[in-house]
């Protein structure tokens, strides 16, 4: 079926034929007859956002929440280059995201005309692919490829990019299903040989770990499934990159907790001294591996990963295997169960014996003091308050972000919505707004600094026009606590512009925005008031004061391995080297 | 703490120090990768290199297939073994691009360039500089009574080689059109 149509109807309709039933955007010149056209239908919901860093932000939140892709609609020029920080997000953690840009006539393009940038220019580094269409019989098919760009094989942000004349012009709409089958196809199944590789080494391991990572939440609710059976089944212990928390429950016998540079020691501990590593979706980031010439040293290397340049990138794999996380895990138990099940079973008692020990070292312990919230508190309390709930949780970035990590507990996947690779501050109030629109009727939570909250938090604005009741958690230090924490360690305790000044009273902004303002200082208060905040139907902005000074451990300092982590403010002093100093 | 004393430059023990564990002998490797001839496609690959610092040593394109909207880049490159496998898979999840040839480990292959080199001189000189051309198999393609332009085909040493060869003889300008590669046989 074969339709005449303008461009910007065939805008609508082909998002209507990919399954979208929420866009994030904001209008502007470039885009009008596509915002004409989004007012004549009642299928697509618009969120307009405050700024479009927000819609692409919040596109993100609703595609890590559902696993389906996040639409954003900006105009030409600066409502394109305000996504260039959301795309580049999206890239780094892999997130599939269509943006769809208005662009000047083509005609003036080149021209240095009003709101005009090279976008596709601009974006070419931080998209996994776009494309400028410049006729508009070939819009439709363009949307319908840029879809499964964004969703196939590693998946990731894409944009199109949208002339004015090819919105007002008509055409000849194609059907998804009308679309030629792209040359896009990677690789799903994994190498049987190298599996069946992986297999006897798992057989004969003495000391496994699982190391997975945001692949597998991208891989989809299966590979969940069958990464637990996995796991369950050889008895074998498990961490997870802060991307991919969740993908094994936080509450699972054989769950060591997050690795890496804010990691929990076990988990630190138990990779160093491994001696098979089995990498699952993640891609041996430098906040995982430390320095690495002293990363794990004595293991095998097994990497699973559905992007060959992941493999060998940074580590050397012993054992790689590129395809898609769940395709590889299935065939990885049914080569395991054919051959047997057979694991070390006594080695491998007696190295869960040997992560006990390290467990008992309770690297997440921190001094309670009287009158004074400590950040870690006022985490483990919003922790019991709502682990049971159907709870959905963003965050922003910096210290509150690590800790987030270490005491909120995940027990699905498409849980956790946070910033991981770009480590953009401001991600998580959009985010939250995203993660909203996708599950009204869920708890979603912004666990937020004061400093990463205030960098888009005119989208309280959105939340309140659409009603989404998010939670705005800020543990409010008045400081950039982690710029702060690496001044003390790394520069003489100089503390260059780390601190919030002039910051709002964010009881009286809530109350600016119309929603709900709550602030609490005392421990004592803070169950009470963290009930308030769930029991208020509609967004609320809580003032959470914590100790201003707290540093976030355990740390692996800069040009340090696995196992020279640093417990506590006792062992700071000089912790980082020269070598380390250069490092981000 | 006291003062942090960084040498300019160091990265040792960085971790975005990528050199690898296994090999940091560079080598060079020519890379065939069709692609689709569409807007932009130059842009990503060499956005690619810079973007993730690879070097370029030579780089050609054109259209092969007017039809199916294929061209064909030949990049020439150096870098360590784990250097090299990184750009072919960088190269390889680039949507446009259909396929990656490592000619240089893939089997024989035949690399050719052209070049034109304008030499300026009289007497002496201009009588040597067309001996050479001679011995090289380089056509004059262009003459006045005081310069010549050779056209020369072969292989960049051999390019080379012919060009170190004219230059005192009053080489002047030099344009090539980088490497173009195709494998042996079947």
């Amino acid at each position: 079926m074969t339709r005449q149509m303008t461009g910007a109807k065939m805008v609508v309709q082909s998002l209507k034929d990919q399954g979208v039933n929420v866009v994030f955007g904001y209008p502007g010149g470039a885009v009008l007859p596509i915002y004409d056209e989004i007012f004549q239908q009642n299928d697509i919901k618009h969120v307009l956002v405050r700024h479009e860093q927000g819609a692409v932000h919040a596109a993100e939140g609703y595609a890590r929440s559902t696993g389906k892709v996040g639409v954003a609609l900006v105009t030409s020029g600066p409502g394109a280059t305000n996504a260039v920080t959301g795309l580049t997000d999206a890239l780094m953690d892999s997130i599939p995201i269509v943006v769809l840009s208005g662009q000047v006539p083509t005609f003036m393009i080149g021209n240095d005309a009003f709101q005009e940038a090279d976008t596709v220019g601009i974006t070419r580094p931080c998209t996994k692919h776009n494309w400028l269409v410049r006729d508009t019989d070939n819009l439709s098919a363009t949307l319908h490829e840029a879809f499964h760009v964004a969703s196939t094989g590693r998946p990731g942000p894409v944009l199109v990019d949208l002339p004015k004349d090819v919105q007002f012009a008509s055409g000849t709409y194609t059907p998804k299903r009308d679309v030629s089958v792209s040359h896009y196809q990677p690789q799903v199944k994994g190498d049987m040989e190298e599996i069946t590789e992986l297999v006897a080494a798992m057989e004969k391991a003495k000391r496994p770990v699982f190391y997975t990572g945001g692949g597998v939440i991208n891989s989809g609710k299966a590979a969940s499934q069958l990464l637990r059976e996995l796991v369950d089944a050889t008895g074998f212990p498990i961490t997870s990159t802060l991307m991919g928390l969740g993908a094994y429950p936080a509450s699972g016998d054989n769950w060591l907790g997050m690795l890496g540079m804010h990691g929990l020691y076990e988990a630190n501990m138990a990779m160093h001294d491994c001696d098979l590593m089995i990498n699952i979706g993640a891609r041996f980031d430098d906040r995982i591996t430390g320095v690495v010439d002293a990363f794990s040293p004595k293991s095998i290397k097994a990497h699973i990963d559905i992007d060959p340049s992941s493999i060998n990138k940074v580590i050397k794999a012993d054992i790689p295997i590129v395809g898609d996380v769940a395709h590889v895990l299935e065939d990885i138990l049914k080569v395991w169960k054919a051959r047997g099940r057979k694991t070390d079973q006594a080695s491998v008692a007696k190295w869960q014996g040997q992560i006990s020990d390290w467990r008992k070292v309770d690297c997440l312990a921190f001094k309670q003091s009287g009158k004074i919230i400590k950040p870690q508190y006022a985490l483990q309390r919003l922790e019991a308050l709502t682990k049971d709930m159907d709870r959905y949780v963003c965050t922003e970035v910096g210290q509150h972000q690590m800790w987030a990590a270490q005491f909120l507990g995940f027990e699905d996947p498409n849980r956790w919505m946070t910033s991981g690779g770009l480590g953009t501050m401001g991600y998580g109030i959009p985010a939250s707004i995203g993660a909203q629109m996708a599950h009204p009727d869920s708890l979603v939570i912004n666990v937020a600094g004061e400093a990463s909250w205030l960098m888009n938090m005119q989208e309280m604005g959105t939340a309140m026009q659409f009603r989404l009741p998010v939670k705005q958690f800020i543990m409010n230090n008045e400081r950039l606590g982690m710029v702060r924490q690496w001044q003390e360690l790394l520069h003489g305790e100089r503390y260059s512009h780390s601190w919030s000044e002039s910051l709002p009273d964010f009881v009286k902004l809530a109350e600016a925005f119309g929603c709900k303002g709550i602030r609490c200082s005392d421990p004592d208060d803070l169950d009470d008031a963290i009930r308030e905040m769930l029991a208020y139907d509609g967004p609320v902005i809580f003032d959470c004061l914590v100790e201003k000074h707290e540093n976030c451990f355990p740390m692996i300092p800069s040009g340090a391995a696995h196992n020279k982590m640093l417990m506590g403010e006792a062992s700071t002093k000089g912790a980082i080297k020269e070598g380390g100093a250069v490092m981000v | 703490m006291s003062a942090l004393q960084i040498k300019k430059g160091s990265n040792k023990h960085s971790a975005y120090n990528l050199r690898p564990n296994f090999s940091d002998v560079s080598e060079k490797h020519t890379l065939a990768v069709v692609v689709d001839n569409e807007a932009g496609v130059l842009a990503r690959v060499i956005g690619l290199f810079s973007g993730r610092g690879y070097n370029i040593d030579s780089l050609t394109v054109a259209e092969i297939d007017h039809a199916g909207h294929r061209s064909r880049i030949t990049i020439c490159t150096t870098g360590t073994p784990q250097v090299i496998e990184q750009i072919k898979a960088q190269l390889g999840r680039i949507v446009p691009v259909h396929q990656v040839h490592d000619l240089t480990v893939e089997g024989p292959s035949v690399e050719r360039e052209l070049a034109l080199l304008k030499v300026e001189g009289d007497g002496d000189k201009r009588v040597e500089a067309l001996r050479l051309a001679d011995i090289f198999r380089a056509n004059a393609v262009d003459s006045t009574l005081t310069s010549f332009v050779f056209e020369i085909t072969g292989t960049p040493e051999k390019i080379d080689a012919f060009a170190d060869l004219l230059r005192p003889l009053g080489l002047t300008e030099v344009a090539r059109t980088g490497v173009a590669a195709l494998s042996r046989g079947l």
